[in-house]
């Protein structure tokens, strides 16, 4: 169970990684944050923005549609 | 300036040079710049000529095919382009800018108010080309708060210390 969900469902590129980047400050440093997006890019993109930025993609998965995401807040 | 030790391992800068103020131009910049921030990258937008028109308190940007053969735009289920004559008659350039706005609006893509919001929210770095101002005959009143106006040799300050330096 993530610390925080955030719903970026129906929102396109960059609404899904600025929601969440502005969510990940709410959750506390080691908790973690669960996106569910439906915009396909977001999938490339949440990979590429943990990666830069130094937080951790827990994970990745899709279910009829909708793509779900933990990221666990490190920096 | 903003500091990005909070935000990762990123402590890297870019520099965007915004010269459109179309509708469809205002995107990349912002979107960028935005996207950028949230990843931590020291951000400044340098807004000249025309670019101008997406830091005007009021914005009224507009969209227009004349000129741009590569815009479809999709309707009933087929891609629409609209010949160069038709484009010229009055009012086709306010119903393409309504169309735009629609599409947007129905496809969850921010609008450029909620992109020029994010990116001050985001500490985006903001200047204002002053010769720019002089030649179209704008106030810096005219502009949203929160601008800083400069020179050439202020975005050549910044450009040279920057990572990624980009031109739209």
């Amino acid at each position: 169970m993530a610390d925080k969900t955030l719903d970026a469902k129906g929102l396109n590129c960059p609404l899904p990684i600025l929601r969440a980047k502005k969510t990940l400050k709410e959750v506390p440093a080691g908790g973690t944050l669960e996106i569910l997006a439906t915009d396909p890019g977001s999938v490339a993109d949440f990979a590429a923005f943990c990666r830069t930025t130094g937080n951790e993609l827990v994970e990745s998965t899709s279910n009829a549609g909708v793509y779900r995401f933990v990221i666990k807040h490190v920096a | 300036m903003t500091n990005n030790t909070d935000d990762g391992a990123n402590a890297k800068s870019m520099t965007i040079i915004v010269t459109k103020g179309s509708l469809d131009w205002a995107y990349p910049p912002l979107i960028l710049a935005t996207t950028a921030a949230a990843m931590g990258v020291d951000v400044t937008l340098f807004f000249t000529f025309y670019g101008l028109e997406i830091l005007k308190k009021k914005l009224d940007l507009q969209v227009t095919a004349l000129g741009n053969a590569a815009m479809k735009m999709p309707m009933m289920g087929m891609h629409m382009a609209m010949p160069n004559i038709v484009n010229m008659l009055p009012g086709v350039d306010a119903g393409a800018t309504t169309m735009m706005k629609n599409l947007i609006k129905s496809k969850g893509v921010a609008s450029i108010e909620d992109l020029r919001e994010a990116a001050i929210e985001s500490d985006v770095k903001i200047i204002a080309c002053q010769m720019t101002l002089d030649l179209f005959e704008y106030k810096a009143t005219d502009l949203i708060d929160g601008v800083e106006i400069g020179g050439a040799a202020t975005y050549m300050e910044r450009a040279l210390k920057s990572d990624i330096n980009l031109f739209i």
